[in-house]
């Protein structure tokens, strides 16, 4: 691919999200300096960085749960960091986020979950709540799981569930927060599955914090890299060709606890980069 | 100078505080009459802080009426008084032990609880769910605990008051032979409906507000780490305490409650 990663890309495009100039510091420490970046219309984003780097706190930026010190953050046309909370619950609901830990409420049921935001947000019946609830289970392969409390759920189904409850009310934008940590092989081809599934049917515009470099790189449409408080954006194979250092050494790094478990016990400097044009 | 420097910075951050507490109280009255009712949370929530307190608040009024009952009758013998008890078991227990200790255990078990669960729900990020799923946090679990504690203070004081003056009438009556008659006579005499009772009620009401509100802010305003959701419950039990005592002689000096 012949294209060239880009640094703060200037807004231009279909951007559903976009920031510009986005500066925050968090205690003493600025995580973003400057931050401008897109992401596009019905595609899959996957922000990627080292721990530390901002990319949960993008996603907050996003849903107006963090405001930045300077900059703007725009979703569908409104500057959330502008705008109240109660006018921020109308952007929201156009909105599904996905947490890192679930955040399924602890004192409800699966069921009562998934259909809390049908009860408080629309007129639907019990009877059609159940139905769309039941389907959404369903589709994230958690049909037996209704009557059951979250502390009654592993992680990956914990995730699976609230992933159900995220996407019930057909939001345009979904915002996943590492969908894959902490979770087996199977368990993160699951999820992998589900959300590029779920991108594609409904047309979503997916955005995806993670580490984990093999999934980011076959579900991604785009890849925005965190590094020093800005921003590097492209496709995954300009991501993979990329020269610059930081980028190589992320993905050798990610790659090498990915792929290769039998050179654990190997020199680093032994290990090779992810993708050919990388180094 | 750093002595001066540190109260200062102690008594700016009290005022950021209350500045803070007020402005929570503000959002908790907003919600409360905005809709939907949320009438099944409250019921939960008055359950839990009404029902399960039961156990805790009946045994400690037994036992501090019995106490009561006995050291009354103790002094009052000396001066040939002891027809009296009834009347200074039942004046001290409803306007001020009956409320008070009430708030004081309350704000033990409920409170503490309210503060914990809402400042893990914090740390586990439920109520930023809430948040981005657009349901306000205060209004779908604040508003309700608020509501449930207010509800059910009164109520428990009530029957500490009741299983008090029953610990009395035992100890007194029962072990120390009292007539059952010069017992309860004194302390209906001495009683008065309107004054002691509704006073009672109003501290209870008060104290209700005053521990609900601590709760909620301290657990809603928690750090989102376990050592936040310790300092919430911690910090609850304490200032609550502190704010009930202060607040009881308050009332009934300045307002004669």
């Amino acid at each position: 691919m012949g294209g060239q990663l880009a640094l703060d890309r200037p807004l231009a495009g279909d951007f559903h999200i976009a920031f510009d100039g986005v500066r925050l510091s968090l205690g003493r420490r600025e995580v973003f300096r400057g931050l401008s970046c897109g992401f596009l219309r019905r595609q899959i984003t996957v922000v990627l960085g080292g721990s530390g780097a901002g990319k949960s706190t993008m996603l907050r930026l996003i849903g107006g749960l963090e405001r930045p010190d300077a900059g703007s953050v725009r979703v569908a046309g409104e500057e959330v960091n502008l705008l109240p909370e109660r006018q921020l619950f109308r952007v929201r609901e156009r909105i599904g986020m996905l947490f890192q830990g679930g955040a399924l409420l602890d004192s409800m049921t699966v069921f009562d979950n998934v259909a809390l935001p049908l009860r408080e947000h629309t007129r639907l019946s019990e009877a059609e709540i159940a139905e769309r609830v039941g389907r959404n289970l369903a589709a994230v392969g958690l049909p037996d799981v209704a009557d059951l409390f979250p502390r009654h759920l592993s992680g990956g189904m914990s995730r699976r569930a609230a992933l159900a409850r995220s996407v019930v009310m057909n939001p345009e934008i979904v915002l996943c927060d590492e969908p894959f940590s902490g979770l087996d092989p199977l368990n993160v081809r699951r999820i992998e599955a589900l959300l590029v599934d779920l991108s594609r049917r409904a047309g979503l515009t997916l955005v995806v914090t993670s580490h984990h470099l093999a999934s980011s790189l076959r579900m991604a449409d785009r890849i925005v890299f965190l590094v020093d408080g800005r921003a590097v954006s492209g496709s995954p194979e300009e991501l993979l060709q990329s020269p610059d250092r930081r980028i190589v050494d992320f993905l050798a790094a990610e790659s090498q606890a990915e792929f290769d478990p039998s050179r654990l016990g190997d020199e680093p400097s032994s290990r090779p980069a992810a993708g050919g044009g990388a180094s | 100078m750093n002595a001066i420097e540190t109260l200062g910075f102690r008594t700016l951050m009290l005022v950021v505080h209350l500045g803070r507490l007020g402005v929570f109280v503000g959002r908790v009255a907003r919600a409360s009459v905005l809709p939907p009712t949320r009438l099944r949370r409250f019921v939960g929530e008055v359950f839990d802080v009404g029902v399960l307190s039961l156990p805790i608040v009946c045994l400690s009024g037994a036992t501090v009426g019995a106490v009561l009952g006995f050291q009354s009758y103790v002094a009052l013998s000396r001066f040939g008084a002891a027809g009296s008890v009834g009347s200074v078991v039942g004046i001290s227990l409803i306007r001020e032990f009956g409320p008070v200790l009430t708030a004081l255990l309350v704000t033990g078990r409920a409170g503490s609880a309210i503060a914990a669960e809402i400042a893990s729900m914090v740390q586990t990020g439920q109520i930023d769910g809430l948040r981005m799923m657009s349901i306000d946090p205060v209004h779908f679990v604040v508003m309700p605990k608020a509501w449930g504690m207010l509800f059910a203070m009164p109520l428990l004081s009530a029957l500490f008051i009741v299983f008090a003056i029953a610990g009395g009438y035992a100890v007194v009556v029962h072990l120390l032979g009292l007539d059952p008659g010069t017992y309860l006579t004194s302390l209906e005499d001495s009683v008065n409906l309107h004054e002691d009772v509704s006073q009672s009620v109003t501290k209870a009401l008060v104290f209700g507000v005053v521990v609900a509100c601590i709760a909620t802010y301290r657990g809603y305003t928690s750090e989102p780490t376990s050592a936040g959701v310790s300092a919430a419950t911690t910090g609850t039990v304490v200032v609550a305490s502190v704010a009930v005592l202060l607040l009881d002689y308050v009332l009934t000096s300045f307002w004669g409650i």
